[in-house]
């Protein structure tokens, strides 16, 4: 159940764009059709699943204070905290590389649908604020901050969808010109999330 | 080739502030704005609009890293092999973020904890990122400087307009448009160092039977987009030239 909650939580009460603006960047730019907002929406999932688990590790073997304990008692002091922003984004841009080499070998047809979107996805801001939500946070186990991360993915992905849902059918509606295109996805977005915001204080 | 290409590939020494140069910090504030012309860094952009004190605290960190990392890559764009370069750029910006996180730390602890992730996140703020890739790794230090300097600052202006909005519109209930001026400054804006002030006179709210009530709509994280989106609807009404297709 708890994994559960969670999952849900992630994708509509704390949904990554509606309540927190993350991965706004690739969200406007790559929302103008529902085929690609697809892709990049799995991409991102995929991403997020397994780069917030590997920096949960990090985090709790390596940087956290007392962390290093298991190499020997004598680092029970030792503090790396400072170092988890360049370790977080050093484990992703790698990662996102690893996985598209993988991708690519072993699954074309994937690589084929997710290709140009992999490297975008290194400097998406949502994959690294997964990673420091899940520092913020302190999951007390890796299934669940491996579960935080899916249930962000899947918000993500509902949200692009969305939005390019929208756009689509809009390109036939009558806005006002100097409106058109950036100015009412944003105002979109934001009515969206007043939409969004309906979920917002329901205990799971 | 012609004679003519042969010229223009040879580097002229121009000042610093030349005009081409001054276009470099002008034009961002306006016709190329970072932020509702380019569509980058909007994620932190939004996030910390609430109040202006953490957009101006924001703005003057992405200046710095910007500027820092505009210059630094300027200068190693010459030794970084083009296939890591991502990586590259990823390390110099996060080194600079992380100065900026520890000073924060130090020495305004309850806007750093209110920040909370977003400093973090400047390493991915695609503004700074986009300006590495689009200018500072082509061009010499000095107009790459300059190149941060301006889209920092057009950066910031967005900000801190959507930061006073959301200030204002804290304190502000919709009223005819003719009382905009009247009633202007009406929210409570919060200054670094000042705390907030008030402009309204305590009883024209309606606790103390005024008129008056804060809108705390505005303050909620959808407004700072539909306010973005008005400002971007607003820009481009007087600058035609901006206007998308669909």
């Amino acid at each position: 159940m708890e994994y559960l909650s969670l999952f849900v939580k992630g994708i509509f009460v704390e949904n990554m764009i509606f309540a927190y603006f993350l991965g706004m960047c690739s969200y406007l730019a790559v929302s103008k059709t529902v085929k690609t907002a697809v892709g990049l929406g799995f991409a991102v999932i995929f991403v997020l699943g397994i780069t917030v688990p590997i920096n949960y590790l990090l985090e709790n073997f390596v940087l956290k204070e007392g962390a290093l304990t298991w190499l020997s008692p004598e680092y029970a002091t030792v503090d790396l905290s400072f170092l988890s922003f360049i370790m977080f984004i050093a484990v992703i841009a790698s990662m996102v590389q690893l996985v598209e080499m993988i991708v690519e070998k072993f699954a074309p047809a994937l690589y084929g649908a997710l290709g140009i979107f992999l490297p975008l996805i290194a400097v998406n801001c949502s994959i690294l604020g997964g990673a420091l939500f899940m520092q913020e946070r302190q999951y007390p186990s890796i299934g669940e901050a491996t579960v935080f991360g899916l249930g962000s993915g899947v918000g993500w992905l509902l949200a692009i969808v969305a939005i390019a849902a929208i756009r689509e059918k809009i390109r036939y509606s009558n806005i006002p010109a100097p409106l058109k295109g950036l100015g009412i996805t944003f105002i979109l977005t934001g009515l969206m999330g007043m939409a969004f915001m309906a979920f917002m204080g329901i205990e799971i | 080739m012609s004679t003519e290409t042969i010229t223009a590939v040879e580097p002229k020494r121009e000042s610093l502030f030349s005009k081409k140069n001054r276009k470099l910090l002008t034009d961002p504030l306006d016709d190329s704005n970072p932020i509702t012309v380019q569509v980058l860094g909007i994620c932190s952009a939004l996030a910390i609009t609430v109040q202006v004190q953490q957009a101006v605290i924001m703005s003057l960190a992405v200046l710095f890293v910007m500027i820092g990392g505009n210059v630094i890559v300027s200068m190693m764009r010459n030794i970084i092999p083009d296939r890591i370069r991502i990586i590259v750029q990823l390390v110099v910006i996060a080194s600079l973020v992380i100065i900026v996180d520890e000073v924060l730390k130090a020495f305004s602890p309850d806007i750093s904890e209110k920040l909370s992730v977003f400093v973090g996140l400047i390493i991915t703020n695609c503004i700074i990122m986009g300006r590495l890739e689009a200018f500072a790794l082509g061009n010499k230090p000095g107009p790459a400087m300059l190149d941060a300097v301006g889209n920092a600052m057009g950066y910031a202006w967005i900000l801190l307009a959507v930061a006073l909005g959301n200030a204002m519109g804290y304190a502000w209930i919709l009223l005819a448009v003719a009382l905009v001026r009247e009633v202007f400054g009406s929210g409570a804006i919060s200054f670094p160092g000042v705390g907030q002030v008030k402009f309204l006179p305590e009883s024209w709210f309606m606790a103390n039977g005024g008129f008056y009530e804060n809108n705390n709509l505005m303050i909620l994280p959808p407004m700072a987009l539909i306010t973005v989106g008005i400002i971007i609807w607003i820009q481009r009404s007087r600058n035609r030239s901006l206007i998308e297709e669909n």
